[in-house]
């Protein structure tokens, strides 16, 4: 495949959601009760990416404490909430996750 | 994280400018690993030339979706599947786009355009903050447009670094570095839950994100999103009406 087209049209349609919502909303009057709502998008939308991608691996969808994603993920909710702190909390999750990776193949259960 | 630059004074454009690239640095922590992976996966398993992982970086700059259309490529998948996922894959972008744009009325094509070129997630969660404090602060633009180039650059910067020395890099995706953005987005989501209607609009778009997640191209996160949405929003009316004394924290809004 071409990949001059490829990225063109990956551009053309990426470009094609950012902009007029972006730049012809502003132009009318949204009325209040969409903006109040629209308050909520970057907790349903972040909230929607992260549950799925931590719980469902390539087994499927795993709860169980296995699964380094979740666990991980839950030490990350608990920093977050008790610290608000963002940097603190990427990197506490980052090495809470690599340290409970490196335990479990240790233990041979990874 | 944005209360630190929140002073009555208002701020010169450099230092509004600075003051978004300061503010967008922990996004870079989490962002950082991505652009390596993307890099290394672009030229090894997807096949992609030197400047075709570039350009994806370069003029299509949408992290999910630039791993999903290499994938798709890595699979063989026909030009316009990759073209209509991505589409798929960014229509949250929208959902930015229209709560940032009431803010923004006043701005100029010249700061449009590019502004939106550089929309992402985590420039989005930087600034709508920004944006809905009611500070009078003349250039909110200019700390937007540092957050998006600090993201811009550092995305390309580690394309190339992971092109240049992919073959070392090699199998980097199964280490876990993908990791790094869910607790990035885990840094911005939780802070926000201050009210009881984000914590419902969550627990909705949380769950529904899980049930709905075999539906095709994503479609599950569109959904969910909208349903999370629809659920705080509607507990938040109801609450209103039931209780008119008590008014609900909105400090939510800002980041």
């Amino acid at each position: 495949m071409n990949e001059f087209w490829l990225i063109l049209g990956m551009t053309l349609v990426t470009f094609g959601v950012r902009y007029p919502s972006l730049a012809l909303v502003g132009r009318f009057n949204l009325p209040g009760s969409v903006q109040r709502a629209l308050r909520y998008v970057p907790v349903a939308v972040l909230t929607a990416i992260v549950v799925p991608y931590v719980m469902y691996r390539e087994a499927g969808l795993v709860f169980s404490y296995t699964n380094t994603y979740l666990v991980a993920g839950i030490i990350a909710v608990l920093v977050s909430w008790r610290s608000r702190n963002l940097l603190l909390t990427i990197v506490i999750g980052l090495v809470a996750f690599f340290a409970y990776r490196l335990l479990l193949a240790r233990l041979g259960l990874g | 994280m944005t209360e630190t630059i929140s002073t009555h004074t208002s701020l010169t454009r450099g230092a509004a400018f600075v003051a978004g690239m300061r503010d967008t640095i922990p996004m870079i922590v989490g962002a950082t690993p991505f652009g390596l992976i993307f890099g290394t996966f672009a030229v090894t398993t997807a096949g992609l030339s030197f400047w075709g992982a570039m350009g994806f970086s370069l003029f299509v700059f949408a992290g999910s979706a630039q791993f999903i259309g290499a994938t798709l490529l890595a699979q063989g998948a026909g030009l316009g599947v990759i073209v209509l996922t991505t589409f798929i894959v960014n229509v949250r972008h929208a959902l930015y786009g229209a709560s940032l744009a009431p803010h923004m009325r006043h701005l100029s094509q010249a700061w449009l355009l590019p502004l939106s070129f550089w929309l992402t997630d985590e420039t989005y969660a930087t600034v709508i903050g920004r944006w809905q404090q009611i500070d009078g602060e003349p250039h909110k633009e200019w700390y937007h447009l540092g957050s998006a180039l600090l993201m811009y650059l550092n995305w390309n910067l580690w394309t190339l670094i992971g092109i240049l020395f992919g073959s070392q890099f090699e199998g980097a995706a199964a280490w876990g570095l993908d990791f790094a953005m869910v607790v990035t987005f885990i840094g911005i989501v939780v802070p926000l839950l201050t009210s009881r209607p984000m914590l419902v609009c969550a627990v909705v778009a949380g769950g529904v994100g899980l049930l709905a997640n075999g539906l095709p191209n994503n479609l599950g996160l569109i959904v969910a999103a909208l349903l999370g949405i629809a659920a705080g929003y509607a507990l938040e009316t109801y609450m209103e009406r039931h209780a008119p004394t008590h008014k609900i924290t909105q400090k939510g809004e800002a980041l």
